[in-house]
């Protein structure tokens, strides 16, 4: 941790320190995506019965979004902030567009075409903190009623246009990286507590106006997932024998029968972690929520020693967020929460997630690596 | 100026924003936290209990498919049952490489090549771990063959499984319509578990409307599996509820009868009962044999049916909208009547040509020479057309049109199968909007008067004319048309019988115009100079009908209509509506024969066949 968290600029430059500087990466976050990526594959190759086609497929993703990490650490700061409203109303114009045009995917409009799919709601993961961020950066903090107001109306409307797709998972993930922006530029404490509030009394609305039938029945299953053995409730059970099955030190890599006999479904994607749980045992699964929690300190640190106001906010919000992704989708493998279809970010297979979550740590690299040396 | 902005101080922000992110750093530890208690709970404190789930026989739950409703006949003849058969089925998790074992299968000759795109399709809208039917009903050679080759193919295997089967095959598959494999565009509309296990869903017709009553519940069962996914041994089941069982209005006597009747032409036959609107038969011309449809035919044979110029797949009963002709005859009359445009008993001369003042146009009459004399009575036995135009003409379109559509005439009536067709019945306002050029938007006179013999614009189906007629044998109270008597339970013999729906009455309260035209319908089939006396006259029951001849092509004026060179599909349509007996009407009945060139001469007989059929009791 100590490591992590110290500043290397300090020290003499080696060979490859001095390229990282170049390139503006940031080599502890980039070790600790690095060793996330490697347990992914693993995992991943035993997810998916030794096929090494689909290893391959997931190489692929995930040298595009190395390359987008890259990308995003050399775009410096203040650029993206002064692009951070485009950015935020080219996604909103998309999510607009793919609720008129878009292709239904499961049963759900969330994706649009334009020689690749894509959703356009992962545009919102990274530009809804920029939007909010950009919007307070130069206000003075703790914020106004008045503009926690209009940051409400900013993450209100697209989260709107997510929410009726549908796409649960995603519009919570999204309303929380919103949410942390507000609540690390200080709002009162009455205000959280306001909030939390509102947010429990909403509940009950949410459950009998806004909610769908199979949204409902995954918290119901939740609750008693004996229930519908066949339907969703089917995942809970298998995850829950993989993950229990697994004991203390796992049943060693490829031997998970629970992943190997194909009982446990999604294993490659939403329910990998349940893999890992398996073949790995209490040790694996402590181990990558370890590294989970590096990388998540070091963002941190990154959004502490921040320069503006922008980039502190921004940078702080990143980093939550990629937290709340970790433990949305643990607790939803290992049956704490409903099933919202989040992934276990840098590890599940496919979707366009992998790309938003390393352009994300790219701005996280961006911000660190383009500061100025100030005089004290 | 007063400000009471505060200023902005970095030194402050940065502060409460270091605050901030320390309790965010204790909140996410306690998470973890939370997160590693119930890892903890499940891999150290219940490991030995989910270890035992998983090893060893392992328990797989697997869906238990309801059994699909029977459907009877109103007398209790089974028209669409169940059968043992064998499918083949394929669990997408399992099989290692897709592509290559549909092109196996199907080099195999066990699917289709053509058919492989929507079976991927279908793949793809199932669950991994579900087991999706693949083809229907394989013969006992394919069963073999499989068999054999059975170890090449990981993930596909043979299930035994209840196949739908029609006894009576083509004769009723327009009302019926069958059931066929879940596709992928019926996986969007069904509730996937409930469907779970299931292979065959009800496609057009009854099957398709009471598809959620055939159909039942989904139960479920668990289930030993050895290491290779074998099941071993059944645990604990909680067994499907089965569908319910349809009994229909249709009679299957009357219903063959129909069917042989109409043998070789196109056309329809609907009969209903006139006290409840049960529909009694329903039956179209050509037709296709569900069957074969059932099992899952190729997309060649299947294109070869759509491409068939005698349109099998279509339903005329229920779709075809023909002419009426003269068989509107009756209820134009009675509009007459009801509007008192007329003395029935004043007679009018027919010579065989009606001209419209100021107009050179003749409107002929289907006999030469004409009729002489008529009166409302003669001029609907005889069916003389030229004492209609004049009809016609002293009504007006507005007054003609209303009262058409109040016989149901120019709209659905709600019979329990989809896709009914309007039909028409024009009039000024429907011309304003049908018509683009301002010259064609106008009504005009003569328009009119070939509405009065049904010719024109005027369109009805074989299942208005039915309900027409039945309406007219009724004296004006309607019933809404159903081919769904009630449903039977397996588990219970108790049949839970529909309620009849009543309709809007003609709202004729005259008794004695309804006599009058009734009378004059039952010289049509039992009168000295009726147009149907062949068919009527040896009946040991009174009947009332009508006969129709309807143009498909318009012979020019001057021109001698010579059925010779006319092509055959240029003849006349032709069509009969009958009810019998006159006093207790039991049947209304509809032919239409397409090209069938003599309403009583032909359509007419086939009436009587089925009216014969279907009051045999009293014969």
């Amino acid at each position: 941790m100590t490591m992590l968290m110290s500043d290397r600029r300090q020290q003499p430059l080696g060979t490859t320190a001095f390229m990282m500087r170049r390139l503006h990466l940031d080599g502890a976050l980039l070790t600790g995506i690095i060793c996330i990526l490697s347990i992914g594959l693993a995992a991943l190759y035993s997810a998916v019965g030794q096929n090494a086609g689909l290893l391959v497929g997931q190489l692929i993703r995930i040298s595009a979004a190395l390359t987008a990490m890259l990308i995003m650490a050399q775009v410096s700061p203040s650029w993206l902030r002064r692009a951070a409203p485009w950015i935020f109303a080219t996604g909103l114009s998309l999510l607009v567009l793919v609720l008129v045009t878009g292709d239904v995917g499961k049963g759900a409009q969330r994706w649009l075409n334009f020689g690749i799919r894509f959703q356009p709601s992962e545009i919102m993961k990274l530009g809804l903190p920029m939007m909010l961020a950009w919007q307070l950066h130069d206000r003075p903090l703790p914020p106004s009623l008045g503009l926690i107001v209009v940051s409400l109306i900013i993450i209100f409307v697209p989260v709107g246009l997510i929410a009726v797709q549908p796409d649960l998972g995603t519009a919570i993930l999204i309303v929380l990286s919103g949410a942390t922006v507000i609540f690390l530029a200080g709002i009162g404490a009455s205000y959280i507590v306001g909030a939390i509030t509102t947010a429990l009394i909403s509940m009950p609305l949410l459950w009998y106006f806004v909610m769908h039938d199979y949204q409902k029945s995954r918290v119901l299953m939740l609750l008693n997932p004996d229930n519908d053995p066949l339907g969703a409730g089917y995942h809970i059970i298998q995850s829950k024998i993989a993950i229990g099955s697994g004991g203390l030190f796992g049943k060693g890599w490829l031997n998970g029968s629970q992943g190997q006999l194909e009982f446990l479904p999604e294993r490659s994607t939403d329910f990998i972690f349940a893999v890992i749980g398996e073949e790995f045992g209490l040790m694996g699964a402590l181990v990558i929520l370890l590294v989970y929690l590096c990388i998540v300190g070091r963002g941190l640190f990154i959004a502490a020693v921040a320069q503006d106001t922008f980039s502190r906010l921004l940078a702080g919000s990143i980093s939550l967020t990629f937290f709340f992704y970790v433990f949305v989708n643990t607790s939803m493998v290992t049956g704490l929460l409903p099933v919202v279809g989040v992934p276990l970010p840098l590890v599940s297979a496919g979707g366009t997630s992998m790309v938003t979550l390393l352009a994300g740590f790219g701005i996280l690299m961006s911000i660190h690596t383009h500061r100025k040396l100030l005089a004290r | 100026m007063l400000t009471t902005n505060r200023l902005k101080d970095h030194w402050a922000e940065q502060q409460i924003f270091l605050r901030r992110v320390i309790a965010c750093t204790i909140l996410m530890i306690s998470l973890i936290i939370i997160v590693l208690v119930r890892l903890g709970q499940l891999q150290i404190i219940e490991y030995e209990y989910f270890s035992a789930q998983s090893q060893g026989n392992r328990i797989r739950i697997q869906p238990l498919a309801p059994t699909r409703g029977l459907i009877y006949d109103r007398n209790g003849t089974v028209l669409a049952e169940n059968l043992s058969s064998y499918q083949l089925e394929l669990t997408p998790e399992q099989v290692p490489d897709m592509t290559e074992t549909l092109d196996r299968l199907a080099l195999f000759g066990l699917i289709d090549t053509e058919n492989i795109d929507s079976i991927k399709a279908l793949i793809r809208q199932h669950r991994r771990f579900d087991s999706i039917p693949i083809r229907l009903r394989l013969t006992d050679v394919e069963v073999a063959k499989f068999a054999i080759e059975r170890p090449r193919f990981p993930g596909v295997d043979i299930h035994a499984r209840l196949a739908r089967n029609y006894p009576y095959g083509t004769a009723i598959a327009h009302a019926l319509g069958y059931v066929s494999g879940i596709n992928a565009a019926d996986m969007q509309t069904i509730d996937k578990t409930d469907y779970a296990g299931t292979s065959l869903i009800g496609k057009i017709s009854l099957e398709r409307r009471y598809e959620q009553e055939l159909h039942g519940n989904v139960g479920h069962e668990e289930v030993l599996v050895n290491a290779r996914g074998r099941i071993m041994q059944g645990l604990n089941a909680e067994l499907a509820t089965p569908g319910k069982d349809l009994i229909l209005t249709l009679d299957i006597e009357s219903q063959l009868a129909a069917h042989q009747a109409l043998a070789g032409r196109r056309g329809a036959v609907v009969a209903i009962d006139p006290k409840t609107g049960e529909v009694l038969v329903f039956a179209s011309e050509p037709s296709f044999d569900p069957n074969a449809i059932s099992i899952g035919m190729s997309r060649k044979e299947y294109r070869a049916l759509q491409e068939n110029p005698d349109l099998p797949l279509f339903n005329r009963a229920l779709q075809g909208t023909y002419p009426p002709g003269s068989t509107i005859k009756p209820i134009i009359a009675l509009a007459a009547l009801h509007y008192d445009t007329i003395d029935s008993e004043q007679s009018l001369f027919c010579g065989g040509e009606y001209l419209l003042p100021g107009s050179s146009h003749r409107y002929r009459d289907w006999k030469q020479g004409g009729h002489g004399l008529m009166n409302l009575h003669t001029a609907i036995e005889q069916s003389c057309d030229v004492y209609f135009y004049q009809l016609a003409r002293e009504l007006g379109i507005d007054r003609i049109e209303s009262f058409l559509k109040r016989f149901g005439l120019g709209g659905e009536i709600g019979i329990d199968i989809a896709g009914e067709k309007d039909g028409l019945v024009p009039g000024r306002d429907w011309k304003r909007r049908a018509f683009s050029k301002r010259e064609d938007k106008i009504w005009f006179p003569g328009e009119t008067v070939i509405t009065g013999i049904g010719q024109g614009y005027l369109l009805v189906t074989p299942l208005q004319l039915a309900h027409a007629t039945a309406t007219i044998a009724n004296r004006g109270q309607r019933y809404q048309p159903t081919l769904l008597r009630g449903y039977s339970d397996s588990t219970s013999t108790a049949v839970e019988f529909k309620q009849h729906i009543p309709l809007d009455s003609v709202g004729i309260i005259n008794d004695g115009q309804w006599e009058q035209i009734i009378s004059a319908m039952n010289a049509v089939m039992q009168g000295e100079h009726g147009t149907a006396r062949a068919v009527g006259a040896d009946a040991p029951f009174t009947m009332a009908g009508k006969s129709g001849t309807a143009q498909v092509f318009t012979v020019a004026q001057d021109q001698e209509y010579d059925t010779e060179e006319i092509a055959e599909r240029m003849r006349d349509h032709a069509l009969f509506v009958a009810f019998a007996p006159l006093e207790d009407p039991q049947i209304a009945v509809a032919v239409i024969v397409e090209n069938g060139e003599s309403g009583s001469g032909t359509a007419a007989p086939i009436a009587r066949i089925v009216i014969d059929k279907y009051l045999r009791d009293l014969l």
